[in-house]
């Protein structure tokens, strides 16, 4: 394979080329957040009809959702960037999963909040020992573990690559913890089919759930990219380059 | 010798000569369990419906406790350095320091098990299957405690870091482990989850060294 294939990768290493193109890229998605959510918001809380059971307590997935799916989500990133960061030994990859961490707590956080808001009219109660609910509660505290770990270290490059072996373990043990969360306890409901002829949800909801969802992901991005910055900074604060473009 | 051996019979050596130490986890482990009744009510039949849960919570909160110093004294005084230059795999040595942790720490409360079962109105006759799910169980929860104390040997806090990294993995053993006790206290066929338990420690010994290794070399290099 021609050896220059990779080259684009490799400048990813380069820190002043990633906190450029991290500068450039997330305004964009900036952009394109807030105007999927605008949207997703209009369709969710207007013009879909309540439904038939739920009334209008079921919009609250409008966040619940996506915010659960980037709290899963995100700790894939983590768990690639640790990865890429042990193996080609790329420093920056180890700043894009330490910047990754907290935001993957806060949808998390996020995903149990609006979770169990939703239960208490639903269900009866707020909290339920159900499956998915302790799984994602079990996730918090991996992230937790994560970013604890990673700043008990003085040193930096020690934090990144111990966090980074925790990241791993996690990933691995997920789905572990995942099913025996799952055989021990469940009363949420199944995943929904969102697709094709025998779809559970209507399309006035599904639009904006996918919408939503989108519009989160770019939030999520636009966020990540903003903290991928900000953490390239503090790392490279005695570099030359950082004084020119700060 | 092989490195493995070794290992083993030199830490096989230092736990018999310091005897002691190997009866804090097991008071520990009896304290936790006497808690409950204390803190509950010594009616029988709660007792009998709460053991496996409280017995198996005590087991992880014992092991827990006994795997803050795996590795710290190799750390203080420079073994651990030695085991990174050595010309054998470093993954075999870890496994046999948890193998040897395990046989004085986990082993000892396998067998006084039986002991807190009858003092928590767990019935006679599912005992062994209790024992056994903690036989794999330990094993288990030795081995992850090893990635978590090589990750943080080198912290001041360690302390308190350990349980935080190490409790959310454990989280399956506990299901699974609980769930083979209770249900041969009903009576029924635990080997379900016995099985699960099995699978879990045979994946643990073939993937959980490199963890622990990886975890290693990251300490020594701070």
């Amino acid at each position: 394979m021609d050896k220059h294939s990779w080259a684009w990768f490799h400048r990813f290493a380069s820190p002043p080329y990633l906190y450029k193109v991290a500068g450039l890229l997330s305004p964009w998605f900036m952009w394109a957040a807030i105007l999927l959510i605008a949207a997703g918001l209009y369709g969710g809380l207007w013009s879909s009809p309540p439904d038939y059971q739920q009334g209008d307590g079921f919009r609250i997935i409008y966040i619940h959702v996506p915010s659960a799916y980037l709290s899963m989500m995100c700790y894939s990133i983590v768990a690639i960037a640790s990865a890429v960061g042990l193996i080609w030994r790329l420093k920056l990859a180890h700043a894009v999963a330490v910047a990754a961490a907290p935001l993957g707590a806060s949808f998390t956080f996020l995903a149990l909040i609006t979770g169990s808001l939703w239960g208490k009219p639903m269900w009866g109660t707020f909290w339920v020992w159900d499956a998915r609910l302790t799984s994602e509660l079990i996730l918090l505290f991996l992230y937790f573990g994560f970013i604890a770990l990673n700043r008990a270290y003085e040193d930096r490059r020690s934090g990144d690559r111990a966090g980074a072996v925790l990241a791993l373990v996690g990933v691995v043990n997920l789905p572990i913890i995942h099913y025996s969360v799952v055989w021990w306890n469940s009363l949420h409901q199944g995943s929904t089919k969102f697709f094709g002829n025998d779809a559970e949800i209507a399309a006035s909801m599904l639009v904006p759930l996918l919408l939503m969802i989108f519009g989160f992901t770019c939030f999520f991005f636009a966020c990540l990219l903003k903290r991928v910055q900000a953490e390239v900074l503090e790392r490279e604060r005695n570099a030359a380059w950082t004084a020119e473009v700060v | 010798m092989s490195p493995l051996l070794a290992v083993l019979s030199q830490d096989l050596r230092l736990a018999y000569r310091r005897r002691g130490e190997m009866t804090t986890p097991l008071m520990f482990f009896i304290l936790v369990t006497m808690l409950f009744p204390l803190g509950l009510s010594p009616q029988p039949e709660l007792l009998r419906t709460i053991a496996p849960g409280v017995l198996w919570v005590a087991a992880l909160l014992a092991a827990l406790i006994s795997q803050q110093s795996l590795f710290k004294s190799d750390f203080d005084d420079g073994t651990l350095e030695q085991w990174l230059l050595i010309p054998a795999p470093l993954e075999l040595l870890a496994l046999a320091r948890v193998a040897s942790h395990w046989f004085v720490s986990g082993l000892p409360l396998v067998v006084l098990s039986p002991l807190m079962g009858i003092l928590m109105n767990y019935p006679e006759a599912a005992m062994a299957e209790m024992a056994l799910s903690l036989l794999f169980g330990t094993a288990i929860l030795s081995l992850l405690g090893a990635v978590g104390a090589a990750l943080t040997v080198g912290l001041r806090q360690s302390g308190v870091l350990l349980p935080i990294l190490v409790l959310p993995l454990a989280i399956p053993v506990l299901i699974f482990g609980a769930q083979a006790a209770a249900q041969a206290a009903r009576g029924e066929d635990p080997s379900g989850a016995l099985y699960l338990l099995a699978a879990l420690l045979v994946l643990g010994i073939t993937l959980v060294p490199f963890a622990i290794a990886a975890a290693i070399r990251v300490s020594m290099e701070s």
